[in-house]
């Protein structure tokens, strides 16, 4: 305790310093945005809302954004739904090989993306012969991204009662009515948060995507490719600032949507 | 057992194998309709895996159970006409109280008015009126019992099945729900199956009861019979307390057995259908409360042994005694009324002293070794 209290202040300090080093950086993104100048150079010029007017004319940009956000979408849909039937069978089953398959399908996190892009790009051209598209960059990153949701589902369905889900049986539903009635909504927040992990994991993978993208651009793809040109950054710095104005919004609608559906003892995974 | 006519359930050579564990060994018995009917047994001895596999929870390796006549097979929960309270009470978090009793209901072709009518009728007759609105973390223990069984009973199941419901509660609230429980189920007359490891809970509240251990049904009998003619050692033991005489069956006279439980030490005991053949070992089981502690040496029609006091409690209603009769033996528990002063007592002052110890010959009980 004494320990604790005479070192609250340099504590603090470290606190406030960690907070910046953290955030900073971030928030000079919306700053620069909004600065009347083509380099990103202190100090401020002036206001202006010029680059948020020729991001609405930058169609390769836009183009690269909507197929970041359709892979993303299409990524967390199919990683959430395999997650979530990975983790009920972890959960609630007892099989030959659990373990093993647990540790196979976690495997990728510890991968490092290199090797699976490179790998996965010998096997798509040498030896299937298949076209790079989004749907190769989308295959590869439901690969990296169903660990992810394994685990948060995970913890979500261990985190309840299992004689719930009999009670329910014990009440007449069926299996199917079962999952629907009880199960769904007690894992709902777990969903919606393996989702939103997906998503983002998603939406700023780069590597994988240089690998398997061919000639379609993602948004990171776009974006480092544009850094040779100074005149195009003020745009991707006005896209940066409303991509996280945009998620600033969902993770609170997320936290608030997960506190309106079960309050109490439930555990956090968000 | 030969299925009676009444019977609610008929449970034959049911057996439950986890791998080459046998969790319930060939269970075969009936259960009357509208009976209180509870299986006790120390954790681990497969009341609650017979309970599950009524409940459809769990499927039978082998053998048939039978519900109102009908085979249940591998039928799942949801087509069995029996509903549960569980340990946990498994109350629906997502949903209030109201929606959590009306659950069951949604299942059923009934109109919006006749549930809410029946929720209402069901959290009347659990006490629980007002309380619709609430979730299940805003309730007491006590309180969340009550939904689970009011969840239960509004499905109007021919059979409820209770895995310990009372566990999770204080001992105070413990006995006011067992009077609830069992006015309940009187004025229900649904079959209550009953699991508990808590004997008192099961004498007190059952119609007939199931002594399990190590997966095998010991005996099933009112709590008056298996406390008084227990039909084994474990069962003795295992419901209250007993005093063991090991020995040999010296000679049969009428419905009486001469035991040797000693050096020259003979005792009586009745038989109750027991076959035994003079010259057999057995074992006498006498309640430490059947037995009295006396200076003098009591009549001859009397069992008594001759004994030293080695220690005494005093508990206030009652005293017990610990006394050595034999050197191998192991000492006799004497349970006595506490009807005068203690300084009255022919065993005040808690010094070692010779001692009678005297019971009449029907409170003794012949187990076969």
């Amino acid at each position: 305790m004494s320990f604790l209290r005479r070192h609250t202040n340099l504590l603090s300090l470290f606190a406030v310093l960690y907070l910046l080093f953290l955030y900073v950086p971030v928030l000079l993104l919306p700053l620069f945005s909004f600065n009347d100048n083509i380099y990103v150079t202190l100090p401020l010029k002036g206001f202006t809302l010029k680059w948020y007017e020729s991001l609405a004319g930058n169609s390769a940009l836009l183009n690269a954004l909507w197929a970041s956000v359709k892979v993303g979408i299409g990524v967390s849909i199919i990683s959430t739904v395999l997650g979530l039937m990975a983790a009920r069978a972890m959960t609630r089953y007892r099989f030959p090989g659990r373990r093993s398959i647990y540790a196979l399908i976690l495997l990728p996190l510890v991968i490092p993306y290199m090797v699976i892009g490179v790998s996965t790009l010998v096997i798509l051209r040498r030896l299937l012969d298949v076209e790079l598209s989004l749907l190769t960059v989308g295959a590869s990153h439901v690969l990296i991204t169903v660990p992810l949701s394994m685990l948060v589902l995970m913890a979500r369905m261990e985190g309840f009662d299992r004689s719930l889900e009999e009670a329910s049986r014990d009440l007449g539903d069926t299996a199917w009515r079962s999952f629907r009635r009880v199960t769904l909504p007690l894992v709902m927040p777990g969903i919606v948060s393996s989702f939103l992990l997906c998503f983002i994991t998603s939406f700023d993978e780069y590597l994988l995507a240089f690998f398997l993208a061919g000639s379609d651009s993602t948004l990171p793809i776009f974006i480092f490719s544009t850094l040779r040109f100074p005149n195009k950054i003020p745009d991707v710095l006005a896209l940066g600032s409303l991509i996280l104005m945009i998620s600033i919004v969902l993770v609170v609608l997320a936290e608030w949507l997960r506190r309106r559906g079960i309050s109490g003892s439930d555990s956090s995974v968000l | 057992m030969a299925s009676s006519d009444n019977a609610m359930i008929t449970l034959s050579a049911v057996t439950k194998r986890f791998g080459a564990f046998t969790a319930v060994d060939a269970a075969t018995f009936d259960i009357a309709a509208g009976e209180f009917f509870s299986l006790l047994g120390p954790s681990g001895c497969g009341k609650t895996t017979l309970l599950r596999m009524i409940g459809g929870f769990e499927q039978q390796t082998s053998g048939e159970i039978l519900i109102d006549g009908e085979a249940m097979g591998t039928r799942p929960p949801n087509h069995r006409p029996t509903n549960m309270v569980f340990q946990s009470y498994a109350i629906f978090p997502h949903l209030d109280v109201a929606e959590n009793i009306a659950y069951g209901l949604a299942n059923r072709p009934v109109d919006k008015a006749t549930v809410a009518r029946k929720v209402d009728a069901a959290l009347e007759m659990v006490r629980l009126s007002g309380l619709g609105k609430r979730r299940a973390n805003q309730l007491s223990g006590g309180q969340r019992q009550r939904v689970a069984l009011a969840r239960a009973i509004v499905c109007e199941p021919k059979v409820l099945l209770l895995d310990e419901p009372l566990g999770a509660l204080d001992k105070k609230l413990r006995e006011e729900m067992q009077i609830e429980l069992r006015q309940l189920q009187k004025s229900l007359g649904i079959t209550f199956i009953f699991v508990t490891h808590d004997q008192e809970e099961a004498l007190s509240l059952s119609d007939r009861i199931a002594v399990m251990a190590r997966g095998k049904v010991l005996q099933i009998d009112s709590a008056t019979a298996l406390y008084e003619r227990p039909n084994c050692r474990e069962v003795a033991g295992f419901i209250g307390n007993m005093n063991f005489f090991e020995g040999r069956v010296v000679a049969v006279e009428g419905d009486q057995a001469v035991m040797e439980i000693g050096p020259d030490i003979r005792v009586r005991v009745p038989l109750t259908g027991q076959s035994v053949t003079a010259g057999g070992n057995a074992i006498l089981a006498v309640r430490p409360e059947k037995i009295d502690a006396v200076v003098d040496r009591p009549a001859p029609s009397r069992n008594a042994i001759r004994a030293t006091t080695r220690a005494s409690s005093y508990l206030g209603d009652r005293s017990l005694i610990l006394a050595d009769w034999h050197q191998e033996a192991a000492p006799v528990s004497v349970s006595l009324q506490n009807r005068h002063a203690a300084a009255e007592s022919p065993l005040a002052g808690g010094a070692a002293r010779e001692i009678w110890l005297t019971w009449p010959v029907e409170a003794g009980v012949l187990l076969s070794d």
